[in-house]
């Protein structure tokens, strides 16, 4: 077993100079159109990469994730905000569980 | 002369600190609930809620936090976690680079320090939509409210995850999920690109997951590969110009 300290403070101190070395390094404008669309896509896909099919195991039943996944698009497609999807998510997940199939 | 102008740029950094404080309060609820449902993810990872509560403080990131948690669960290697962390906060840089474009000029190397620490989705959203230059004292502001409010929502997710009903766990571990999803569905209205790299992201995780050769993979190193062959097939197929920078 690895330290969880030690983890912490890797993931603190990537975490740290992802956010501090462009804004204190970078006066100009960045050129390069392959560098700037990849750090544009990047977001994106990381995020959906890690939702699907994740969420369908981070509940009891694939079923009840899969349906909190269908509501979070609906509402997020509809312009909810992001505290707004995740309640919806866990209501969802909460009132399927609730009345299992 | 001099001495006026001192004072009223004084006044104007204590207005944006106190707007700074009001804005981050709906975000800070919002941290709370989201904060709470990585702390479950945190427990599954063997992590004490001391613990938790340290990684959000010094991390304050959503996706990066539930990416290490998984990683330290599977016992990953510290390189490992160090490469996802990257890769799960690589938008931050990208967030980093377009606040350093809007820095007053002649702004001291601590404000520059201190405002890197908590870019987050919705604390950039914030900054970015007011005019003019950032001002440091708004950020402050707003990081004083949020940031503790994620702090203590993990420790608590934590702690708390133990002694919740199982079905309240399973409904609170979706709330990042919702999160996740608030910020990458919307976008897609707008740009299709985007709508159908999402598709395509869902379909390539999945098959990932269940093809034999990967699924061996930590679901880290498959977040990794996926986002590296994805988003530069995206950035080759499908260049952004300058100008249509969101």
């Amino acid at each position: 077993m690895r330290n969880a300290y030690v983890y912490i403070l890797i993931m603190a101190g990537v975490s740290y100079a992802i956010r501090v070395l462009p804004l204190t390094l970078i006066r100009k404008q960045i050129k390069n159109r392959f560098i700037r669309s990849f750090l544009y896509y990047v977001p994106y896909v990381t995020l959906a990469v890690m939702t699907f099919p994740a969420i369908l195991h981070a509940t009891q039943s694939p079923l009840s994730g899969f349906l909190a996944l269908a509501a979070g698009i609906g509402a997020a497609w509809l312009g909810a905000d992001l505290f707004k999807v995740a309640v919806l998510c866990c209501s969802v997940v909460l009132i399927a569980e609730l009345f299992p199939l | 002369m001099e001495e006026e102008q001192r004072m009223k740029k004084s006044s104007l950094d204590r207005k944006a600190f106190g707007e700074g404080m009001r804005d981050g309060v709906p975000i800070g609820l919002g941290y709370f609930a989201v904060a709470f449902s990585l702390g479950i993810a945190a427990r599954n990872a063997g992590l004490t809620p001391f613990q938790s509560f340290l990684a959000s403080l010094l991390c304050n990131a959503s996706a990066g936090e539930y990416a290490g948690f998984t990683s330290i669960a599977a016992h990953a290697a510290y390189l490992e976690i160090a490469i996802v962390t990257l890769i799960a906060n690589a938008r931050y840089l990208l967030m980093s680079c377009a606040m350093s474009q809007r820095m007053r000029p002649g702004i001291s190397l601590g404000h520059r320090l201190f405002m890197a620490f908590d870019i987050t989705d919705e604390l950039f959203g914030i900054a970015i939509a007011r005019p003019g230059y950032l001002n440091p004292y708004y950020t402050y502001g707003a990081v004083l409210v949020a940031a503790p409010c994620w702090a203590f929502g993990t420790a608590l997710g934590t702690l708390a995850g133990n002694l919740l009903p199982l079905r309240l766990v399973s409904a609170f571990g979706v709330a990042l999920y919702g999160m996740f999803l608030a910020i990458i569905i919307p976008p897609g209205r707008k740009n299709p690109v985007i709508a159908c790299l999402v598709g395509i992201c869902f379909l390539a995780s999945y098959i990932f997951s269940v093809w034999p050769v990967t699924s061996g993979w930590s679901e880290g190193t498959r977040t990794i590969v996926l986002t590296l062959v994805i988003a530069s097939g995206a950035a080759l197929l499908f260049p952004r110009d300058t100008e249509e920078e969101a």
